[in-house]
């Protein structure tokens, strides 16, 4: 299969949607397939690769942190740029500056980069095709 | 030749408090500035966007006021200014009592029986 472009636009803050998930499901699909991908995280969705996320121990579950392994989606994030490297494909994870600056969350996972629509506009005109996933 | 984007936004008045705009429309803006041939729909309670004369001021929380309200209706003219192709489904508005006297001039009216048709002149349809 030759290899495919594809870009995506997230918008949802993490913890609130499985439209999340559902986005991240996508990416990695097309990363294992070795097919380069542009992620464009917009408004609360530059909130997912926030490097001062911090697991947790669940009382709830009778787990301490080591035994809830709870996932952040900073190490979502981070995985998926792993293995875009161990698949040789590309991902590129753009955050929206304003939409950092206006969150204080500046502070990234190393491999995100900050840019603005104009770069999503140059992934939507690269790429073989685009899947916003907004907000509701 | 760029791809032909359509922006359906559907989901209104999220945010518009805080971020004083749309997070859509300024979008369209960002991207339209940058050379995207793009064109928006208003659809469902989006349509209420395009009415003139809406009026957000006087939030005051404490002792912050917000000076610098939403408007929405100008955001909408000020897209149809950069030439940007606006349209609001009829049906839509006629279900919340607005006609097109109530909306700042530029934006065009579409029935929800020719969207579809609109859908397939795009390239790429976002949906919002």
């Amino acid at each position: 299969m030759p290899k495919k472009h594809l870009s995506f636009l997230l918008m949802d803050a993490p913890y609130e949607q499985a439209r999340t998930t559902t986005g991240f499901r996508l990416v990695d699909a097309a990363l294992r397939k070795g097919h380069d991908v542009t992620v464009f995280c917009y408004e609360g969705a530059v909130g997912l690769a926030f490097a001062k996320q911090v697991p947790h121990a669940n009382a709830v579950h009778g787990r301490d942190v080591a035994q809830e392994d709870h996932p952040n989606p900073k190490d979502w994030v981070a995985a998926l740029l792993t293995l875009a490297q161990e698949k040789n494909a590309k991902l590129v994870w753009i955050q929206c500056g304003l939409c950092v600056d206006e969150r204080g969350v500046g502070e990234c996972v190393p491999g995100a980069v900050r840019g603005s629509p104009a770069d999503f506009l140059k992934a939507v005109e690269s790429a073989d095709n685009t899947l916003v996933i907004p907000t509701r | 030749m760029p791809k032909k984007i359509l922006h359906v936004v559907e989901s209104a008045y999220r945010a518009t408090l805080e971020e004083q705009d749309d997070t859509v429309l300024w979008f369209t803006h960002a991207m339209k500035g940058a050379g995207a041939d793009v064109t928006v729909v208003l659809r469902g309670n989006a349509v209420n966007y395009a009415v003139e004369g809406q009026n957000a001021s006087g939030l005051a929380l404490g002792a912050k006021k917000q000076t610098q309200p939403p408007t929405l209706d100008a955001d909408v003219a000020k897209l149809v200014s950069m030439g940007v192709e606006l349209y609001y489904v009829e049906e839509d508005a006629k279900a919340r009592g607005l006609r097109a006297t109530d909306f700042v001039s530029g934006p065009k009216g579409l029935a929800q029986a020719e969207l579809g048709e609109l859908f397939a002149r795009f390239d790429l349809v976002f949906t919002w």
